[in-house]
């Protein structure tokens, strides 16, 4: 199994790390440029977009996962780093995935709730996605994939090696997303490299 | 499935996502968008920090609604507030404004002797302070969702800081290392629920997310507290009664990320200006320490 980082700069660290461990991945904490060398993907927590995207360009951890070369799932934060465009929000950011998002989209901490994602790539009960603060897509790119949804908003979506989710799987029990990122996207681009 | 607001996981869940990072104190929309350029996490929406309200004396209370708004409106990251222990129509007040998180918070004067707020009512989480294990588990059980150690705040004085995190910490691995049959008579002990006990015991740590704050003034400081195993840093006074706040900001919040890497705390620590000017604390009176209300 691959070897993959948790962006650990602040954040839902461990809880990725955990989910990442007990599916038999090899798990680095990455902080430094040399963290992401032989990297098979990364994890992008939640956390607060704004420290993250600041830390990620001080410490040159960006261009590297800007080139594109290494597999991301972003959560929350994670995608938010991972858009090309922030509404109202100018920002650091990666900008690896042709989607708009909106932050705290669903309103403040009091708004935040747990909920059903609808249409998720997973087989038997939907998702439970745990939503925070959370952001969703309001438009994509001709080569985004919808994943999920829910009340109607894109909450889930895929860009080639690249997966945003806006709620945070590693909260829950729920494998099977960072499962579909080790098998459909980590080994895949494993196999065509 | 339905849409379920305010649940356990979705409060205890935005303390997690807060982790690493550095909650810092402000009092004007212009100190919050100061302590968001520099990194910080959270903001806490104050009329006067902790130094200022001890060297003014008197009834401390929730902040005016007005600032916490004005507050809110200036930034993007989640803003908390304080209420009184035990005041909980100020933190219906502050749900009302919809602040992110609510701190039943020692740094104000107590609003009852005897009961905290009953924190599971509400939609909004609740951050508490606490000196040892005991004292968080109760806090835990009236449904806090993060806990920060006490400290001293507004001494700029680290030493209660270390104090409190070493007490939970070295609780926290008593109850670990005790076999099941005995952790009913260590919950009695620390008049904590046994079942929250019997969590720590599985867990090796806390439930929730614990902080550290009330005294932390220097990078180091922030280092210190997170190399002692806290997962995050309040930040009080420190920043804005030093010479260069901005710069000191920076220098936080960059400690709390390379925490474990000193050639990093040293290029950050260089050039910060005056500290805070720091209180020993035997020089203050025990029935002004703060760390001493609530229960």
């Amino acid at each position: 199994m691959a070897t993959i980082g948790v962006l650990a700069l602040q954040g839902a660290v461990r809880e990725h790390a955990r989910v990442l461990a007990s599916l038999g991945a090899e798990v680095r904490l990455v902080k430094r440029p040399g963290d992401l060398e032989g990297l098979g993907g990364i994890v992008l927590p939640g956390g607060e977009s704004t420290t993250i995207g600041m830390l990620l360009e001080e410490y040159e951890l960006a261009p590297v996962l800007r080139a594109g070369e290494i597999p991301i799932f972003g959560t929350c934060a994670g995608m938010i780093l991972m858009a090309d465009e922030i509404e109202d929000s100018d920002q650091p950011r990666l900008g690896v995935m042709r989607i708009s998002v909106r932050r705290n989209a669903f309103g403040r901490q009091r708004e935040s709730f747990e909920e059903a994602i609808d249409g998720a790539p997973v087989t038997g009960d939907p998702l439970r996605g745990v939503f925070i603060r959370a952001p969703y897509v309001t438009d994509v790119g001709p080569d985004v994939e919808i994943l999920g949804r829910v009340d109607g908003k894109i909450v889930l979506c895929r860009q080639g090696r690249f997966l945003a989710a806006s709620f945070h799987p590693e909260l829950t029990d729920d494998r099977r997303l960072h499962r579909y990122f080790l098998e459909e996207i980590v080994q895949r681009a494993a196999h065509l490299a | 499935m339905e849409r379920e607001v305010g649940t356990f996981r979705v409060k205890a869940g935005l303390a997690e996502m807060l982790k690493g990072g550095v909650i810092m104190d402000v009092t004007t929309p212009e100190q919050a968008v100061i302590a968001e350029r520099a990194g910080a996490v959270a903001v806490m929406a104050l009329e006067r920090v902790p130094a200022d309200i001890r060297a003014a004396g008197g009834v401390a209370r929730m902040a005016d609604p007005h600032i916490v708004r004005e507050i809110m409106d200036a930034v993007t990251i989640p803003v908390m507030a304080k209420a009184r222990i035990g005041h909980f129509v100020e933190a219906q007040i502050l749900e009302a404004l919809g602040v992110d998180y609510i701190d039943e918070s020692e740094v104000l004067t107590p609003a009852d002797e005897q009961y905290h707020i009953d924190k599971a009512k509400f939609k909004v989480p609740f951050v508490c302070g606490a000196r040892n294990l005991g004292e968080a588990l109760r806090r835990i059980a009236e449904g806090a969702a993060m806990i920060r150690t006490k400290g001293e705040p507004g001494t700029g004085n680290v030493v209660e800081a270390v104090r409190h995190a070493r007490t939970v910490n070295a609780d926290i691995r008593r109850v670990v290392a005790a076999p099941e049959d005995e952790l009913g008579t260590i919950a009695k002990e620390l008049g904590a629920p046994l079942e929250l006990v019997r969590e720590v015991h599985e867990l090796g740590r806390l439930p929730v997310v614990n902080f550290s704050a009330g005294g932390i003034a220097t990078p180091a400081d922030a280092a210190l507290m997170m190399q002692l195993g806290v997962d995050g840093i309040f930040v009080g006074s420190g920043i804005f009664k030093s010479q260069d706040p901005e710069a000191r900001a920076r220098a936080v919040v960059r400690a709390t990320t390379h925490f474990q890497d000193p050639a990093v705390l040293a290029e950050v620590s260089v050039g910060l200006g005056e500290a805070m000017p720091g209180i020993e604390i035997s020089k203050i009176a025990p029935a002004e320490r703060m760390q001493e209300r609530g229960w």
